[in-house]
């Protein structure tokens, strides 16, 4: 079974460029490029230096001793949250961006639902002195204000989106938007696994470096370099890909991708795509879709802002449809005990999108020997405000 | 022979089409626009059928899917509406909406449906070209449903060759690197764009789209091409137009409509 894309764009009937016209040049580009660029020595080089010395890889792997103890399983943390501007999102706008410079782009625009890819792009576009405009729903502006605030401050314009549910997918589509009418000077960042091929390669690849140090910590740590659990939170799916890659391979290790259940899977309050949604196409890919019959798209609902997305990757749907990673769904509620709960036991205030990781841990049995890997995507200063209205009520 | 190859086969110039969504303003204005447009001699007509995330398009039209979406407009409406089209509506028609929503309903049972009920052909802008050879040339053939591809400025030479080896009626020409509803700058960028592709002598007619909004642009786009699609500023024009219950346009919406037509046509 071939769990990764194929020479035609695709991951089994997933995936694809369902694109307009006007989009074909810059997508035809990127298709002819981006391994041979990804393949020189020059941009691994550049790349590697940076994750390095400028974003603090590699990012730990902790063995998360009291919170192991609670659920009774040797749960390890992969610090994502310890990235230089707070979560996994840096990994590939390092990448898109050196990508970007050898296209010749000089703007760089980026869609974001929690902030944490607007101000990962913001970040990259000021090292580098790109341009940079970043789309955000006008309901996430308000709920994760501090990333405004961020991306403002690292020189980006950030424009707000007040179509459809004015959330992830509505920024997206503006993103979409103005890269039709820039088609020229314009690199597109996706902050994701989603999108028309190559994108969901292309971000793979730059996430993949979560998994690969993990297995040589794992190694060094425990003797072996695979767990027998790998847990992590998927919207889009970016930090999940990253994290299950090196791991999709090796078949005896289980693969779980949490969703957000939102208010519970049948309560019209959701984002669990597997759960709810069938095949369609959203944003350039062939996927799996929360969607009515007549093929409108869903609009979805998440306490957190980065899992509030209708779809998945189509990588992922490939996984969920071959069996190969385990699809489950968390509410808001779990997700938010669960943040609290790590914050207690270990001191570590995670995003909430991660929290919705750590969650599954109390839905699964485990022997006290079983070796657990839980993806921290993020940290959770941006949700300060969410957490302390939820601990207030 | 369908009613757009039919048109298209005496090579006329000066086309002028009207695209308009379908369940706006009224849900069920549909028929009723059309055959006013038809009245006012407008040459062939495309309707869209509203998808939630259409990323082709401007404010305009994304507002009037929204809408048209509220109204209780939805693809499988739209056929029942169009059930007496023929008897209604002799200009050829052409729908145009996304790839989504035609895969959800079927993409056979939706050529066999635009073909039972005289739909002639149809624009999918999400649907590329390499996958409609791959998997729907031969359906669409089969129900004699002309499939329409886009051009833009950024379009390569070669890749336009491609699209004119397609059996189709026309080239979709994009006026400009924009969505719909940006008003086309009528200067020597334009010009040169246009006339690069008039010079290519391609076996398709080519008809202007996007931006297309008064008789300045809907002329300049004659001079290169067969002819032009108006979008929406037809649209932002039937806001706020008086329509009841049965969605007829009142008298005034009417005269309304025939001047708006009149003014571009000349």
């Amino acid at each position: 079974m071939n769990y990764f894309v194929d020479n035609k764009g695709y991951y089994g009937e997933f995936g694809g460029a369902y694109i307009p016209e006007m989009l074909y040049p810059n997508i035809a580009e990127l298709q002819a490029q981006y391994k041979a660029i990804m393949a020189e020595d020059s941009f691994q080089k550049e790349f590697n230096q940076l994750l390095k010395d400028y974003v603090g890889r590699p990012s730990p792997l902790y063995l998360a001793k009291n919170l192991s103890a609670k659920i009774g399983a040797q749960i390890y943390l992969k610090r994502e949250d310890l990235n230089h501007t707070g979560a996994h999102k840096i990994n590939n706008t390092i990448g898109q961006i050196l990508l970007a410079e050898r296209l010749g782009k000089t703007r760089i625009i980026a869609e974001t639902g929690a902030g944490q890819h607007g101000v990962a792009t913001a970040t990259v576009c000021a090292l580098r002195g790109l341009t940079c405009e970043v789309y955000m729903g006008e309901v996430d502006m308000a709920r994760q204000a501090p990333n405004v605030a961020r991306m403002k401050m690292l020189g980006a314009k950030v424009i707000p989106a007040s179509s459809g549910s004015k959330t992830l997918k509505d920024a997206t589509n503006e993103a979409m938007r103005d890269w039709i009418n820039n088609p020229e000077n314009t690199h597109y960042i996706i902050g994701s696994v989603v999108g028309p091929h190559p994108y969901p390669d292309l971000v793979a690849k730059f996430q993949r470096i979560i998994s690969t140090e993990t297995k040589l910590q794992l190694k060094g740590q425990t003797g072996r370099e695979n767990p027998q659990f790998v847990i992590a939170c998927v919207g889009g799916g970016s930090n999940a890909m990253g994290m299950f890659y090196d791991f999709i391979p090796n078949e005896e290790v289980q693969l779980i991708a949490v969703e957000a259940a939102g208010l519970g899977l049948n309560s019209g309050k959701s984002a669990a795509t597997t759960a709810l949604g069938k095949m369609g196409v959203l944003h350039g890919s062939k996927s799996i879709l929360m969607q009515t019959e007549d093929g409108q798209v869903i609009e979805p609902h998440s306490i957190s802002a980065g899992l509030d997305y209708p779809g998945i990757g189509p990588q992922h749907a490939h996984l969920f449809a071959t069996g190969r990673a385990q699809y489950t769904a968390i509410t808001d509620a779990d997700a938010m005990q669960a943040g609290i709960e790590l914050a207690q036991l270990e001191g570590i205030i995670p995003a909430i999108e991660s929290a919705h990781a750590l969650a599954q841990l109390h839905k699964m049995s485990f022997s006290k020997e079983d070796v657990v890997v839980v993806c921290l995507s993020g940290r959770g200063d941006k949700d300060m405000e969410t957490y302390m209205n939820y601990l207030k009520d | 022979m369908n009613r757009l190859q039919a048109l298209f086969a005496k090579r006329p110039k000066n086309l002028l089409s009207i695209y308009y969504t379908a369940g706006y303003p009224h849900l069920n204005s549909t028929l009723s626009i059309a055959q006013l447009l038809e009245e006012a001699g407008v040459d062939f007509i495309e309707i869209g059928f509203p998808y939630s995330d259409p990323v082709a398009d401007g404010p305009i039209i994304q507002s009037s899917s929204n809408q048209a979406l509220e109204n209780g407009m939805r693809l499988k409406v739209l056929f029942h509406q169009l059930q007496d089209l023929r008897a209604q509506v002799q200009i050829p028609v052409v729908l145009m909406g996304y790839l989504n929503v035609v895969l959800q309903y079927g993409i056979e049972r939706f050529c066999e449906r635009c073909q039972a009920l005289g739909v002639d052909a149809c624009i999918i802008p999400d649907l590329p070209l390499e996958v409609y050879k791959r998997d729907y040339e031969n359906l669409f053939k089969s129900y004699n449903i002309s499939f329409i591809c886009l051009i833009s400025p950024t379009t390569t030479e070669a890749r336009i060759r491609e699209i004119d080896q397609l059996e189709s009626v026309f080239i979709y020409m994009v006026s400009s690197a924009a969505t719909t509803g940006k008003d086309l700058n009528l200067g020597d960028q334009t010009a040169a764009y246009f006339n690069r592709i008039a010079q290519m002598n391609l076996k398709h007619p080519l008809i202007v789209g996007f931006g297309i909004s008064n008789r300045e642009s809907f002329q300049m786009a004659c001079h290169y091409a067969s002819g032009a699609i108006v979008g929406s500023a037809f649209v932002k024009s039937l806001q706020g137009l008086e329509i009841t219950e049965h969605g007829s346009l009142s008298r005034e919406g009417q005269e309304q409509l025939n001047s708006f037509i009149k003014e571009i046509k000349g």
